[in-house]
């Protein structure tokens, strides 16, 4: 650009020969030059307001363009990126131990109608009154014409029965898909399983819910969708539940008992093996029984016994007030305790069983394998009611068990309010104290597990478990050792089972009259709790019977040693196997001196 | 010069046209292939997961049991027993046949000499 000189000379020049004054050419110059400045100073800005303007006005047209398009369209899953078919199942499978199934889904469909789509509504009724047993003509038909335009008409089909529907070929009949859970092996394991039922139904989909036992315990874990495609693996044997499930019921027909529930679990880890309760129903049509006016809630198939069955067990609690004296230092496993029956405390008398007399003097192990109320009596009031309770409460006798079930937490032990001297002396050989089989258990595998608390479950662990120790290793040997005695010279000797040294303790107890006041004299619950192997304390099994009676010989017998004990040695003698456990040949206690003759 | 900038610009349209076009449905063909094949998948898992139900019903202890009894006679099976726990020491070692015969017939005696220098 060539710039206009301020003062051009010829201009100047001309000027000052004029007499005028040179500066108004300069100032005039200075002018214009300042006007141009400003001229292209505006131009450039306007060039910039109008490529801004541009950008903007393209910038949302763009955005509105793309929302319009996005409004407009219909929505589609991204099919590239979709892998979504793990989320195929809504609910994740149960498996045992070994991942074997015990509840898993199904497709299937619901059976729906749309009364006004319907052509012929009579011949429908009649159709599907023949294909489906539970309906009744006339009244489907009623339903079809009473205006509705839509009804519900079964929840799942079997694949026949929707092709027998599909037969009948009505457009208003219509099929909605359903995940149904299945339980493969029927009864098995039922009371653990619990059951599901539907929530909320729609056309397209409905929930499946559980309505007991862990079904309805796990259910946030079984519905979470991040962990849909992983099993929910439980601490059950699947073949070791059906074995025991055949031989306690085999056991219960044999000893007459109305109910019969097993427990047997991992003394290191407190996994629950098995668990079965009889009767039990078929998880897979979950029945909802009217029971008659007067029956024990135990009459139910759906009642598990072992986690809801809370009754006085009787004599297993012994083992615990001697468990206790032993930790306690207050005797040793020979000491002598003074057992003259019948023992008057108050205005009570604490008798013997069918009366008899192990006095003067009883050994602790002998109170043990005798099972005497009186020696087991004197222990408790040596330990004294405080030390007694706090005990308990560390076995967890006193609280419902934590096991992963939801009838668990309702079932609550009964434990005595008031805790006189007479209620140390009854709850030490178990009555007044109501507890399930499953806590028993749970006791007995504290014990076993070398005096650490033992918290059952249900879930598979693969770490072994941390408690807190209850008792001294030496007394929760003492009294393994105690309850071996039991079964070798005691009351429970019939639980001998060759090969594994098993230990335990029986307990007989009366039931209490439901109307209150008393007991029964012929009604009684039977129950062996064993330790096995007792060299090496793996696993602890209770047996539970309800109501048995043995009647082989003269008269009836209800002793747990007649009835509970058989049962419980035939599971330990085809369970023990199973569990990978070698038969033992057992040590025979060495003799201090053993005389020889020629 | 321009004419020739004209005809090749209008080719190259031309070209890329129809190299869009084929992608096009190149990418639609392919979006189908995958969701026929997501489609084929979800079928096959849901028929694996009734063949497993269906696997875990067939093999139901229940029917196992029944089973074997029905069959007892071919299969004679039993449930387990501890005695059918072995050692590996009570494994017989397979027969080793002797590699010569033996050469010079020797008659091997036992007993114990005695002290007389008799046998007894």
């Amino acid at each position: 650009m060539i710039r206009t000189p301020l003062r051009p000379l010829a201009r100047i020049l001309s000027a000052r020969s004029r007499g005028e004054n040179p500066d108004t050419i300069e100032t005039d110059n200075l002018r214009a030059r300042h006007e141009d400045m400003r001229d292209r100073a505006r131009g450039r800005a306007e060039v910039r307001l109008l490529l801004l303007g541009a950008v903007f006005f393209m910038a949302f047209c763009t955005i509105g363009a793309r929302m319009g398009l996005l409004a407009a369209t219909d929505p589609v899953e991204p099919r590239v990126l979709a892998s979504g078919a793990e989320i195929l199942a809504q609910r994740a499978d149960i498996t045992d131990r070994n991942g074997r199934v015990l509840a898993t889904n199904m497709l299937t469909h619901a059976l729906y109608a749309h009364p006004k789509d319907m052509i012929d509504p009579a011949g429908v009724s009649v159709k599907l009154a023949a294909i489906f047993p539970e309906m009744k003509a006339p009244d489907l038909e009623r339903r079809f014409k009473d205006g509705r335009s839509f009804m519900w008409l079964r929840k799942v089909l079997s694949p026949e029965q929707m092709q027998a529907v599909h037969d009948i070929g009505d457009p208003g009949l219509l099929f909605g898909p359903r995940e149904m859970r299945l339980y493969p092996n029927g009864q098995l394991a039922a009371h653990i399983l619990g059951g599901t039922s539907f929530g909320n139904e729609g056309v397209g989909s409905a929930e499946v819910i559980g309505t007991a036992g862990i079904e309805k315990a796990l259910d946030a874990r079984l519905r979470d969708p991040a962990q849909a495609g992983k099993p929910l693996e439980l601490s059950v044997d699947l073949t070791i539940q059906a074995t025991i499930e055949e031989l306690l019921d085999s056991g219960m027909k044999m000893m007459n008992a109305k109910g019969a529930s097993a427990v047997l679990m991992d003394v290191h880890t407190g996994e629950i093996i098995s668990m079965a309760s009889l009767p039990a129903f078929d998880p897979n049509d979950r029945p909802n029984p009217v029971l008659p006016k007067g029956a024990e809630p135990g009459d139910s198939p759906l009642f598990n016994r072992a986690v809801q069955g809370v009754y006085e067990l009787g004599s297993t609690f012994k083992i615990f007030a001697t468990a206790q004296a032993l930790d306690l230092g207050l005797l040793n496993k020979d000491s002598m305790v003074d057992a003259r029956a019948p023992m008057i405390w108050g205005k009570f008398k604490i008798n013997e069983f069918e009366g008899k007399n192990y006095g003067p003097l009883l050994s602790v192990s002998d109170v043990i394998a005798k099972s005497s109320n009186v020696g087991t009596a004197r222990i408790a009031l040596m330990i004294g009611a405080e030390r007694q309770q706090a005990f308990l409460r560390a076995l967890g006798l006193f609280d419902p068990s934590p096991v992963e079930l939801i009838e668990a937490p309702g079932a609550r032990p009964i434990v005595p309010k008031r805790w006189p001297d007479i209620t140390t002396i009854t709850v030490s050989y178990g009555h007044g104290i109501a507890a399930s089989p499953l806590a028993l258990a749970t006791g007995y595998a504290t014990i076993a597990n070398g005096g650490i608390a033992v918290t059952p479950t249900l879930l598979r662990r693969t770490e072994p478990m941390k408690g807190v120790r209850v008792m001294s290793e030496k007394a929760a040997y003492d009294s393994i050792a105690m309850l071996r005695l039991v079964v070798t010279k005691g009351t429970a000797s019939m639980g001998e089972v060759e090969g594994y040294s098993v230990g335990g303790k029986t307990g007989t107890a009366e039931k209490p009259k439901a109307a209150g006041g008393g007991y029964y004299k012929d009604k009684v619950i039977n129950t062996f709790a064993a330790v096995f192997p007792t060299d090496n304390p793996k696993y602890v099994l209770t047996v539970t019977l309800d109501e048995p009676v043995e009647t082989s010989g003269p008269k009836p017998r209800r002793t747990a040693g007649w009835t509970a004990v058989p049962v419980a040695a035939e599971v330990i003698r085809r369970v023990a196997p199973l569990l990978g456990l070698r038969p033992q040949v057992e040590a025979l206690p060495l003799d201090g001196v053993t005389t020889v003759r020629n | 010069m321009r004419p020739v900038i004209y005809v090749l610009s209008f080719v190259a349209v031309l070209t890329l046209g129809f190299w869009a076009y084929r992608e096009h449905y190149q990418t639609r063909e392919a979006l189908g292939e995958v969701s026929a094949l997501q489609r084929e998948i979800t079928d096959l898992r849901e028929a694996l997961n009734l063949q497993r139900a269906e696997w875990a019903y067939l093999n139901r202890p229940d029917r196992l049991r029944e089973l074997s009894t029905l069959n007892f006679d071919r299969l004679g099976l039993m449930p387990l027993q501890p005695t059918q726990f072995g050692d590996a020491a009570q494994v017989a070692y397979p027969a080793t046949e002797e590699m010569f015969a033996p050469i010079d017939n020797p008659v091997s005696v036992l007993g114990n000499t005695e002290p007389t220098g008799d046998f007894p």
